[in-house]
């Protein structure tokens, strides 16, 4: 069951024309004059075997508060996959296989089809982004995360125009991941977005923490991070991707459908039916450190807010 | 029971019921343990499971009583109720004064802007159903821990037992309020394998208070409290 809601984002307006029609040519000219580096001389982004990512490039807008620990980041996740208590992730997550992983894409794009890691890794550059990440518990985190901007990688697989939302499935293979024996969620977990915010440019792709590989209960291989929106729309181990002209279907939706809705946006002014979303405990500050106001949008306000342009957000929660 | 036992399980039931405050010191202090990322968090739960669990032990002390016979056992139920009521207000007062940050302006000190803990509690106390469930426990607890004394017991004669059955509706709140605040509907073993306790220690409560009715109406049968012959006098 979900709802429609049209967000009245026509895909003339995510691609102006003009740069639609002129994008090859720009880039061909770009790449001739050395703005842009060509793939061919692109470092290939791969997944390390040493565990460490060598060449990763630090994002200029990333945040400027205190990052958490890895050991912060690492021991208190939320995957239910694993168990549903916080340390549980940390201590079953072990069991995932990441190596080999690939991931299907299908629906409404011209390149579809299953995709190694390797595959998928292989023409981007990896950067370091430090992001707020928000919980839709109220407590939040500070976390560097290594990875590209999702739009690079959903644009490859050239969606039509018929694409209206993206969604993305988790692995849910009940051999390695024992917390998917119980039906606490809809398996395979499932989250998606419009494709207006899956192309944003702040919607990321990662594939690590702290310069390391992503840790097995933070979602490895590969899993999506939308900082302005709650947590639990990144999508973790990712293994397929789905273009399509429906709203998709997101598994705390399914589960409680007026407490997690599509958008699920970081927003102080709309609580949760059962707390308030006003303040958040930003983990690691001590027992005695106060709660800090939340931000609209989680802080990326300047950046996403004209997605939503017109939209009621206490009804589009 | 010697006095002798009596001040041993007395002892071990301090011991016990202390050892999840200690174990949260401990931890705080970075001697043993830790409080995890969201050490707050942690406390909170710790401190509200113990409450529940203590809660559900008292409950307990009664139907066993009544099954073995021995009476003393009534005198570990009022040191069991009393650290409930102990975890109960740690809970509470975790919950006010570090999660919502009340203890800074009560210091005196500057809150973040924008936030008013004082507010914000009256306004979770009224408007947060699980909160209000959760807070009503803990106010009706406060006479029951008021009147546990022995004195008290004596005054308040058959009032005394009366008032006490709250003790069912407390920890009938007390699980709602867990149950409520739990994020998935489907993640409720937890409160569910509560819930079958405290179904099970309410229904051996009501077959007793009916098997008792009948008794009254039936002259020949004796009160099926357990004779005073039966209680053990130490060995």
């Amino acid at each position: 069951m979900h709802k429609r809601v049209d967000t009245g984002i026509k895909p003339s307006e995510i691609t102006p024309e003009s740069a639609f029609v002129n994008r090859r040519t720009l880039l061909t000219a770009a790449v001739a004059a050395g703005i842009i580096p060509s793939i061919m001389s692109c470092e290939a982004a791969t997944i390390p075997t040493g565990g460490v990512f060598d060449d990763v490039k630090k994002w200029s807008g990333s945040a400027t508060e205190k990052a958490n620990t890895f050991e912060e980041i690492t021991s208190y996740n939320n995957f239910y996959e694993f168990g549903t208590g916080k340390s549980d992730p940390a201590e079953n997550a072990h069991t995932l296989k990441t190596s080999p992983w690939s991931v299907q894409v299908s629906g409404a794009a011209a390149k579809t089809g299953t995709f190694t890691l390797e595959d998928i890794l292989k023409p981007h550059a990896l950067e370091e982004r430090i992001y707020r990440l928000r919980c839709v518990e109220a407590w939040s985190m500070v976390i560097p995360w290594v990875g590209f901007p999702l739009g690079d990688l959903l644009k490859r697989f050239e969606p039509t125009s018929e694409a209206k939302y993206v969604q993305f499935l988790s692995l849910a293979d009940r051999t390695q991941m024992p917390g998917v024996r119980y039906p606490v969620l809809e398996w395979p977990y499932r989250e998606g977005y419009t494709i207006a915010e899956a192309v944003h440019p702040l919607a990321f792709v990662a594939v690590g923490v702290y310069g390391k590989v992503m840790p097995n209960q933070n979602g490895a291989p590969i899993r999506t991070v939308m900082p302005w929106k709650y947590g639990f729309k990144s999508c973790k181990s990712i293994v397929r991707i789905h273009f399509t002209d429906k709203q998709p279907q997101t598994s705390w939706n399914m589960a409680a459908p007026n407490e997690y809705g599509f958008y699920s946006n970081v927003n102080p002014q709309v609580d949760h039916p059962r707390w308030s979303q006003a303040s958040e405990r930003r983990l690691g500050g001590g027992l005695f450190a106060p709660r800090i106001p939340t931000q609209m949008y989680n802080g990326y306000a300047d950046q996403v807010a004209s997605l939503y342009t017109g939209l009621d957000l206490a009804k589009n929660y | 029971m010697t006095q002798r036992s009596v001040v041993a399980i007395k002892l071990a039931i301090w011991a016990g019921c202390l050892a999840p405050l200690v174990l949260l010191v401990l931890a705080a202090a970075g001697i043993y343990g830790s409080l995890g990322a969201n050490d707050v968090e942690t406390v909170l739960n710790v401190c509200g499971k113990t409450g529940l669990n203590l809660l559900v032990l008292t409950l307990c002390i009664t139907p066993i009583r009544r099954s073995t016979g021995i009476n003393q056992l009534v005198v570990f139920r009022r040191l069991l109720g009393l650290f409930a009521f102990f975890y109960v207000c740690l809970h509470f007062l975790t919950y006010a004064l570090l999660d919502l940050g009340l203890l800074f302006p009560l210091l005196g000190l500057p809150t973040a802007s924008g936030l008013a803990p004082g507010e914000q509690l009256l306004a979770d106390i009224a408007e947060r159903p699980f909160i209000t469930v959760g807070f009503t426990a803990l106010v009706l607890l406060i006479p029951l821990a008021a009147t546990s004394t022995r004195a008290m017991q004596r005054r308040l004669k058959r009032n005394w037992v009366k008032l006490h059955r709250l003790v069912y509706v407390i920890a009938v709140l007390g699980l709602v309020h867990y149950w409520w605040q739990i994020k998935s509907a489907a993640d409720v073993t937890e409160p569910v394998l509560y819930a079958l306790v405290l179904a099970m220690l309410l229904g051996v409560r009501i077959r007793h208070t009916l098997v008792n009715a009948k008794a009254a109406v039936a002259p020949s049968y004796q009160s099926v409290e357990p004779p005073q012959a039966h209680e053990k006098t130490g060995h």
